[in-house]
């Protein structure tokens, strides 16, 4: 009786790994076909698209990274990403203290303002944008794709830090105000230090985003110089349309820092993505 | 205008919107007036300014813009009415751009969340190496829609792509997929599915370990079966987080750019162009910015009409349960 229960068991497990590994098949093999293809001459993608490289060639993968462009990209992709996550979520966090600690007429129309935010798709809004970044003079300026990136992050962070705030006791604070700490200082050395683990979540999330975007570099900086990796690897494959195995190789380390940033903040990621449904 | 000791609004309804501190923020009546209404002005600004500037005032320019025949260049002058959204309406491409919408919006329900809560529930079984798995269904996620729309482009390129390898093992044409107006638009989804399935994974996941395990044990020692509890306990329980994924499927949907730009350029024959691709087209590379501004307020009345509606009619009850929930994780 216990045998066959377990058996019947056993053949339930071996059918999910079975599943999962046919899913995780789909997900691992056109990314796994992209980092050998970079090592592979094009001849050999059209022979052995799947196979290891016979041989490899690494020249691929040395030769970009051997090459400004890839590095001054990345450069670009760090500095917008680190820049506008440090303004949006300073900004954020302020306005999201005085949402979750202040009373005051108006409070909720303002906070129900930056909630409809969250239901303005970025698509939208990038044509009216481009204009206005002309008429500023911000085109061909990293502030163009900072600012707006960091407007359109609001709504979300600033919902999940009152959330968060909320929960920080009302004890606390007379506390601090015992001890003689204003609004500012119960802000800077209280509230945030506590709502590290927020702050995190957010921050991930919206480097994330940073990372990823691609419309508003794309329409905000004509000078190649500016490109973020998104841009330059679309501008790549079309500058190299013909050379299959380069371009692959391009993507590929594109994808690195990615990972990587994944690899080490997957929690917040996943806390946040499942915090800010909660709000 | 701010007055510490009267707040009617934070008071009235629901316990929950008013924040711990207010108690205290009562008490100290006696800071002067003129200071706290500072120290919101200060703590405010940033963010309204932001906020003000570059969300609201692009959509109060496009509505603008919207009725007026322009270039984009100078200042609009051509005032038309209504006519850019007439002629939307009337337009093939823009027309066919709302039912490709449907279309997909149609697929990732029957299709991508499904599988997503499927696996949700699979990853959530005690089996040996899920965290391996969960980690690797949800890395595409993290990977930008160009990279993956370059990297698909490549797997499906004739002759050096992966497609045609695999398509001959099927005895299939797989580098006709995204040239035939049939199936692009399919292929489109597949590859956004690629991407986006494990980011609803990943909410149905958290949402399914936050149901207390006594629910279901409760439901085994009344009989039901794993199907049973399943559809009586988990489904109901999981209702906002599913609620909440088909509102992002859409919303993400209407906005759907990158990858179709770079996949397909919405190609061929406007076969899997969006909205967004179709506004594209004319803002920026036809200059016709005031039809491109009507397409946008479009897509944006879409997007929040279909929110409000949304949120009345079906997510009430989360949101009223997500606001009181807040109170109790202190």
């Amino acid at each position: 009786m216990t045998s066959t229960a377990n058996r019947a068991l056993r053949a339930r497990r071996l059918v999910l790994h079975l599943v999962c590994i046919a899913v995780g098949t789909l997900i691992v093999v056109p990314v796994w076909f992209g980092v050998l293809g970079g090592f592979k001459d094009n001849g050999q993608l059209s022979t052995n698209p799947l196979g290891w490289p016979d041989p490899w060639a690494p020249e691929n993968y040395t030769g970009i990274l051997a090459s400004e462009v890839f590095w001054r990209q990345l450069g670009n992709s760090v500095l917008i990403a680190v820049t506008g996550t440090f303004i949006m979520v300073a900004a954020a966090a302020m306005a999201a203290f005085v949402f979750a600690r202040f009373a005051f007429r108006g409070r909720e129309l303002l906070f129900t303002l930056f909630s409809i935010g969250l239901m303005f798709p970025f698509a939208v809004a990038i044509l009216p944008l481009f204009v206005l970044l002309r008429g500023m003079g911000l085109l061909d300026n990293p502030l163009g794709v900072i600012l707006p990136q960091a407007a359109f992050g609001l709504p979300i962070t600033i919902i999940i830090l009152r959330q968060f705030f909320r929960t920080i006791p009302g004890e606390v604070e007379e506390a601090a105000i015992l001890d003689g700490c204003g609004p500012f200082g119960f802000f800077w050395r209280i509230l945030l230090p506590m709502a590290r683990p927020a702050l995190a979540t957010v921050s991930v999330l919206a480097l994330v985003t940073s990372w990823n975007n691609f419309m508003l570099p794309l329409v905000v900086f004509t000078d190649q110089s500016w490109w973020t990796l998104p841009v330059g690897v679309q501008a790549f494959q079309g500058q190299y349309s013909d050379d299959t195995a380069r371009v692959l190789a391009y993507v590929v380390l594109s994808m690195v820092p990615a990972l990587a940033f994944y690899a080490v903040a997957e929690r917040q990621l996943v806390g946040g993505l499942a915090g800010s449904v909660k709000g | 205008m701010t007055r510490p000791s009267t707040v009617p609004d934070a008071r009235r309804g629901d316990p929950a919107t008013a924040p711990p501190g207010l108690g205290t923020a009562q008490r100290r009546g006696r800071r002067p007036r003129r200071g706290r209404r500072g120290t919101l002005a200060v703590f405010l600004t940033p963010a309204l300014a932001l906020f003000l500037l570059l969300v609201i005032a692009p959509i109060a320019v496009a509505s603008y813009a919207s009725l007026y025949k322009w270039n984009g260049f100078g200042l609009p002058e051509n005032f038309i009415g209504l006519d850019n959204y007439t002629r939307a309406f009337g337009d093939p491409t823009f027309r066919g751009d709302l039912w490709r919408a449907l279309v997909l919006v149609v697929l990732s329900l029957t299709i991508q969340l499904p599988v997503a809560l499927g696996l949700a529930m699979l990853l959530n079984q005690p089996l040996k190496g899920r965290s391996v798995y969960r980690l690797v269904f949800f890395a595409p996620y993290v990977l930008s829609e160009v990279t993956t729309a370059v990297l698909f482009n490549l797997v499906f390129s004739p002759n050096r792509g992966l497609g045609d390898t695999i398509a001959q093992w099927l005895g299939a044409d797989a580098g006709t997929i995204f040239a035939d107006p049939d199936t692009v638009l399919f292929a489109v989804f597949m590859i956004v599915s690629w991407k986006y399935f494990g980011l609803y994974m990943m909410l149905f996941l958290a949402a399914r370990q936050g149901i207390p395990r006594e629910l279901h044990e409760a439901a085994t020692t009344d009989g039901a079966g794993s199907w049973q509890a399943f559809r009586h306990v988990t489904l109901p329980l999981l209702g906002p987080t599913i609620r909440i994924s088909i509102f992002l499927s859409v919303i993400g949907t209407i906005q759907l750019f990158d990858m179709v730009w770079v996949l397909t350029g919405g190609g061929p024959i406007h076969a899997s162009e969006t909205m967004a691709v179709t506004m594209f087209q004319f803002g920026f590379r036809r200059f016709e910015v005031g039809y491109a501004s009507a397409i946008s307020i479009v897509m944006f009345l879409l997007s929040l009409v279909f929110a409000l509606i949304y949120q009345r009619v079906v997510m009430r009850r989360d949101t009223e349960g997500a606001l009181t929930n807040q109170g109790d994780h202190r």
